[in-house]
């Protein structure tokens, strides 16, 4: 049974009412049955329109939960965003970015999706209702583990949140090809520079840890320095926070190793402010 | 509002016309499309967003349609392919284009391709080959290496395509239509409506013991029309494609020899299917071995082969260890490849219908008279009683010659009487389908003072899985081809194939001539720089003359052609090696560029053996000129180039051909399409064919050799010397024609000696290829810059044609050399299964060489097998050129290549 709810009264009744599954791009769900039947009962959220699109809220900027890696892509927003639409793009292809929404993404909680090492660098909150109310967290409090969030049964994620601020977001990803590739590593970063000097940076990292993290230290490290001591402030950082797993696509060792060229890359690449778009 | 199964319809909008269906609303879009309205046009590679074959326009928008929802799609507006190429002036264009620039080899993936397409054009915004790449890279191809598809997307104008021409002309693919405008049918789309569904039970261990509970009261439980095992098999419970090899069971009987072996089968409506508690059998998983080299120690796989060891492979000539012992270099090394996977974009898929006392079997094939022979000792009844017909082939590549999907339904079928369906998920196809033997080797190779080649020894053992398929032809060919195409005098050459309990590995584009070229085209960069001498030059140097024999002591006075390709390369090389030179002075040093070369050559047709080709042709009554072509057409266009050969032997054109077949009832046997061998032999079948035809007509017109044959208004008219009449046809036979012709046509080789020593083939083609690109050494990653391919194909039967093949090899080996390789449990979709996608494939310039050939129709020469030999190699000697680092165990991934740069780096090289 497939509910098509209009409304987020309704979609929350529904999810109270029994155990069906949330379905929004269907990118994670269908995959992952295998070759099994689909659930019995899911909830679709893609017809209730208060989820989806993108606009400024005071401080902050609002996205739908929704709202899917295209309309990402195509949204006119500042170079804040600049990574986010990088990760966008990265997306498995057009038909999984048409489709695919930026709360599936975190919701699945792999920790080789693209968005959250994105989302880290800039912040987001998440917003999670249910019948108790509504709540707000910081996307690292709200994935808990790998495949795992804070999210009860009857909730649902309605938008996520990401405060204004003034500085250029940069993103890379590492695969062993072209298009459809699940990251081997990727990073996440925003900078705010002054000069050839960076100010303020926030720098995260994707598919090396359980669950994708903001390298703090090296943060504070990175805070001063100007673009040519970039990759000598990574390769001198301890960066315990990556304890990366060997798979079918990389050992453990190549991450980590691949992992500081990534982020060097990704603060010149902030540093350098490439447009997007 | 919710849709709630059962009794919902779906309602939407398909390519203009309000539909609605009967589903639950869960369902996948892909499969209601499919099995409800009968859009067919929508593929299903995997039913995971790997492949793209499902793409539809959902409200303009290109989406899987394998992973929406069917409620999803309640009330919106549904484009296909077929709709797009009917209604919308993009469609036809592209449809056109398509056709024009042959980006439609096999067609599976073409739907994918043209929906995505016509999204990118109705945007409007500027074309790019980055836009189109961008526009299209969720869709996957394996066949033509997606140069022509950029192209055709690009192509704006809109000229007809050429549909006329013989031998040498390019003319569209005369079976091309129905693939790009979304008519083609593959194994699953011809289905009977009121077919059954089978479902295969399988092993979810290396090795198991199993024991099944209650059959009989699971199936009535379960609703189920049906359950097969091996109790059930009437014939022989065995197959394979070797005589004397048959020793793969259709279902496994006393233990299991491989994760995804099949044990059962049950048969009855999907619905029940989906709903069916889990099967009554119990496992006990037993040892088990996947490694080659501990074979020998390991339980053995087949009562009767020690050691597990299948067979063994030998070729000798001159005295290997004394040249090698006083060589003035020598230059050594081992080296491994690793499980190929087909990844044909079509899984394995077949139906089966019992009619009277015969069967018939619908499947997509490359071997339809290997599968009826197959098939009718299993069910045990006479080849005569067997059917096959083949439908669209949606990519082969070597694995679909096996028998795969078609026992299960002929067997069931028979029993139950009525049609009876299976088509193999893609985690199915994976897990069971053969595969490229992963290849463990050793080579050593020696050369005088002046480089010359004085000897070469060879050692190469193959892992060949759990059942035999094509591996005694592996362990026959490698021996024969691991010299290269160049002068060995000295030679030592041997091959094994081991079991394991893995998938059996079979026929894969090559027959293990590219694993051992990777080796031995390493080694040759190796010497050239022991020797300080151009890789190029000292390749070029030792190639094969006319007139010098091969390892295997065949000599031939024609048709060597290595160093005309060796030739063609070098002004592009020379180009390369200075742009290298350049770039790398001025980039930053952690990108390093490098260009990389290598040969390759490969015997057509099978190795001493008769295999051969008939092709049948008939002229009816109102003169009709129907060709029984039975080659079957995966997509490498045999249906094209047989009826332009033809054509050109009986002197008609192209659009005078019906065309008709592949059917064991109404084809002769044009064996398998493998090998390399339709075009040549089949292609010289229908030559011969052709050309009794045109004499019978030109003896009853009384008239000369030169007479031209012209087919008006259901006469032959003869015309000569300015003078023309027609001729009276005579009446038809049993068979429908007033005139016929059967011709067969044998290549000749002889049988190897103890050394194996003779001529095993009676045609070689060769090529050499040139590989240009970037590595990023910080991170181990490879950019392709262009590729340039220069194939001895002794004649071009259609230009464009042979083209595809090239890029489409090409694509496989940049695969092979850069990121595949099957774990077999691990990486059994196309998600962990890496294949090359349409950014992947830098831009490949052909050089199509046309020395002629003295047995192949008009001199041409197979090619299918050729185009991705010297591809890896070429690529991992540009890698070497770049920074440094060799990788001699494939693939050369970005954690393998940046491991060696490091090593290399404390060994205190760079
Ligand atoms: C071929 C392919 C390639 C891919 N490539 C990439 C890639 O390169 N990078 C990448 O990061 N990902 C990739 N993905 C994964 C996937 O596309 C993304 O994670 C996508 O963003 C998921 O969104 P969705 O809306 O489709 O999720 P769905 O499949 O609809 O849902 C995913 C999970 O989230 C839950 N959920 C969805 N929305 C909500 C909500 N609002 N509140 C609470 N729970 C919710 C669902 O219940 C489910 O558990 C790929 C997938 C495919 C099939
Ligand atoms: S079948 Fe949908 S992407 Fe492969
Ligand atoms: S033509 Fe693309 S998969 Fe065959």
């Amino acid at each position: 049974m497939l509910h098509r709810p209009q409304t987020l009264d309704a979609a929350l009744a529904l999810l109270s009412a029994g155990d069906a599954v949330i379905l929004a791009g269907g990118t994670d769900i269908y995959p992952a049955l295998r070759d099994r039947p689909p659930p019995a009962e899911m909830v679709d959220l893609s017809g209730i329109t208060g989820l989806r699109g993108i606009g400024r809220e005071g401080d902050s900027w609002r996205i739908g939960a929704a709202t899917t890696w295209t309309e990402i892509l195509h949204a006119d927003l500042p170079p804040l965003f600049d990574g986010l639409k990088l990760a966008a793009r990265e997306v498995g292809s057009v038909q999984i970015q048409n489709a695919g929404t930026v709360a599936g993404n975190i919701c699945n909680a792999s920790p080789a999706a693209d968005g959250v090492p994105a989302f880290l660098a800039l912040e987001a909150q998440i917003e999670v209702q249910g019948p108790g109310g509504t709540r707000c967290m910081a996307v690292e409090d709200f994935i808990r583990g790998p495949r795992m969030t804070r999210l009860d049964r009857s909730e649902l994620v309605t938008a996520i949140y990401v405060p204004d601020s003034p500085g250029q977001g940069a993103f890379l990803k590492l695969g062993a090809r072209k298009y459809l590739v699940i990251s081997i590593a990727m990073v996440g970063a925003v900078v705010l520079a002054e000069g050839d000097r960076i100010a303020k940076a926030r720098v995260a990292v994707g598919s090396c840890s359980p669950v994708a993290c903001r390298l703090r230290d090296l943060e504070t490290a990175l805070a001063g320095i100007s673009a040519r001591d970039i990759a000598k402030a990574v390769s001198a950082a301890p960066l315990p926070e990556l304890v990366p797993i060997g798979d079918v696509r990389a050992t453990s060792h190549y991450r980590s190793d691949a992992a500081r060229t990534l982020i060097t890359r990704t603060l010149l690449q902030a540093m350098e402010a490439r447009n997007v778009a | 509002m919710s849709l709630d199964a059962p009794g919902c319809r779906i309602s939407f909008t398909l390519n203009g016309t309000e539909v609605s269906a009967d589903s639950p609303a869960t369902a996948r879009l892909s499969q209601v499309l499919r099995e409800k309205v009968g859009a067919k046009d929508v593929k299903v590679g995997c039913d995971a967003g790997d492949c793209g074959a499902c793409t539809v326009l959902l409200d303009g928008a290109p989406v899987c349609a394998c992973l929406t929802a069917a409620g999803q799609a309640e009330g919106r507006r549904i484009e296909t392919q077929a709709g797009l190429v009917a209604r919308d002036p993009h469609g036809r264009h592209l449809a056109r284009a398509f056709q024009r620039h042959h980006a439609a080899q096999c067609g599976i993936c073409t739907p994918g391709m043209m929906v995505s397409a016509v999204a990118l054009l109705r945007s409007g915004g500027a074309l790019t080959e980055q836009v189109v790449e961008d526009a299209l890279g969720g869709v996957l191809c394996r066949c033509t290496g997606y140069r022509s598809i950029i192209a055709a997307v690009l192509d704006t104008a809109d000229r007809p395509a050429e549909t006329e021409g013989g031998v040498g002309a390019v003319i569209e693919r005369i079976d091309g239509w129905a693939k790009v405008s979304g008519a083609e049918q593959f194994g699953d789309d011809v289905s009977p409506a009121d077919a059954l569904t089978l479902r295969v039970i399988r092993s979810p261990f290396h090795r198991a013991a199993f024991r099944f509970g209650d059959l009989d009261e699971f199936r009535d439980a379960a609703g189920l029309a049906l359950i097969l095992t091996a109790a059930d098999v009437p014939g022989e419970n065995r197959f394979g494609v070797i005589p004397g090899f048959e020793d793969q069971p259709v279902f496994a009987s006393d233990e299991t020899r491989f994760k995804g072996e099949a044990v059962a089968a049950v048969v009855g409506r999907p619905d029940l299917l989906d709903a069916m508690p889990d099967f009554p059998v119990s496992w006990s998983e037993l040892p088990s071995n996947l490694a080659p080299d501990l074979a020998v120690a390991a339980p053995l796989l087949h009562a009767d082969r020690a050691g597990n060891v299948m067979c063994r492979g030998y070729v000798a000539r001159g005295n290997a260890k004394a040249a090698l012992e006083g060589a003035a270099h020598v230059a050594a090394g081992e080296f491994s490849t690793g499980f190929i996977e087909h990844a044909y974009i079509e899984p394995e898929a077949a139906s089966a219908c019992r009619v009277g006392d015969r069967i018939e079997v619908q499947c997509c094939t490359q071997a339809p008279y290997m599968n009826r022979d197959g098939l009718a000792r299993i069910l045990g009844v006479s080849p005569d009683a067997v059917r096959i017909r083949p439908t669209a082939t949606g990519g082969g590549f070597g694995s679909k010659l096996d028998l795969t999907a078609q026992p299960f339904v002929a067997l069931a079928a028979w029993r139950l009487g009525r049609p009876v369906r299976v088509t193999y998920s893609r985690a199915e196809s994976i897990a069971t389908s053969t595969k490229r033997h992963p290849s463990q080797i050793r080579m050593e190779i020696g050369t005088d003072a002046e480089g010359r080649i004085v000897g070469a020894r060879f050692d190469g053992s193959f892992n060949t899985g759990a059942y035999a398929s094509w591996g005694p032809t592996v362990a026959s060919r490698v021996p024969i081809h691991a010299s290269g195409p160049y002068l060995t005098p000295n030679y030592e050459a041997k091959s094994a194939g081991i079991h394991t309990h893995t998938a059996p590995s079979g026929a894969f584009r090559g027959f293990g001539v590219p694993q051992s070229a990777v080796a031995q085209e390493q080694l040759y960069d190796e010497m050239a720089g022991k020797l300080e001498m151009d890789r190029l030059e000292f390749r070029y140097m030792n190639s094969l003359a006319a007139g010098q024999p091969t390892v295997t002591g065949q000599v031939f006075e024609q048709g060597v052609g290595i160093r005309a390709c060796f030739e063609a390369l070098r002004p592009h090389w020379q180009r390369a090696l200075r742009e290298v030179a350049a770039c790398n002075v001025s980039s930053r040093p952690h990108r390093r560029c490098g260009v990389g070369i290598a040969g390759g050559w490969y015997g057509c047709g099978n190795t001493s053996m008769s295999n051969p080709s008939t092709i049948r042709a008939g002229i009816t009554a109102d003169a009709r000129i129907c060709l029984h072509q039975g080659a079957v057409d995966i997509g490498q266009g045999s249906n094209t180039v047989i009826a332009q050969i033809f054509a050109e032997a009986l002197g008609v054109a192209v659009g005078d051909i019906v065309l008709i077949g592949a059917d064991t009832d109404i084809t002769p046997d044009a064996g398998k399409t493998s090998a390399s061998r339709q075009t040549f032999i089949s292609g010289a079948a229908a030559k011969l064919c052709g050309e009794a035809l045109r004499r019978q007509i030109l003896r009853l017109g009384n008239v000369g050799g030169g007479a031209k044959i012209h087919l008006r208004d259901g006469v032959i008219e003869l015309s000569e010397n300015g003078a023309s009449h027609s001729v009276p046809l005579p009446e038809a036979n049993a068979q429908g024609y007033a005139l016929e012709a059967v011709e067969s046509y044998d290549p000749p080789t002889t049988p190897l000696d103890q050394n194996g020593q003779g001529a095993p083939y009676a045609v070689f083609g060769s090529a050499a290829q040139m590989a240009e690109l970037e590595v990023d050494c910080e991170l181990g990653t490879v950019r392709l810059v262009r590729i340039t391919a220069a194939h001895d194909v002794g004649r071009a039967i259609n230009p464009a044609l042979a083209q595809g093949q090239i890029e489409g090899g090409v694509a496989q080996g940049i695969g092979l050399a850069l990121m595949e390789e099957f774990l077999p449990g691990r990486t059994e979709n196309l998600h962990d299964y890496l294949i090359p996608t349409i950014g992947d494939v830098p831009p490949i310039s052909s050089i199509l060489i046309e020395g002629g050939d003295p047995h192949g129709p008009y001199g041409a020469k197979g090619l299918g097998e050729h185009c991705l030999i010297p591809t890896a190699p070429a690529i991992l000697n540009a890698i070497t050129h770049a920074c440094g680092a060799r990788i001699r165990d494939l693939p050369a991934t970005p954690d393998r290549l940046r491991a060696a740069i490091l090593s290399l780096r404390n060994g205190g090289g760079l």
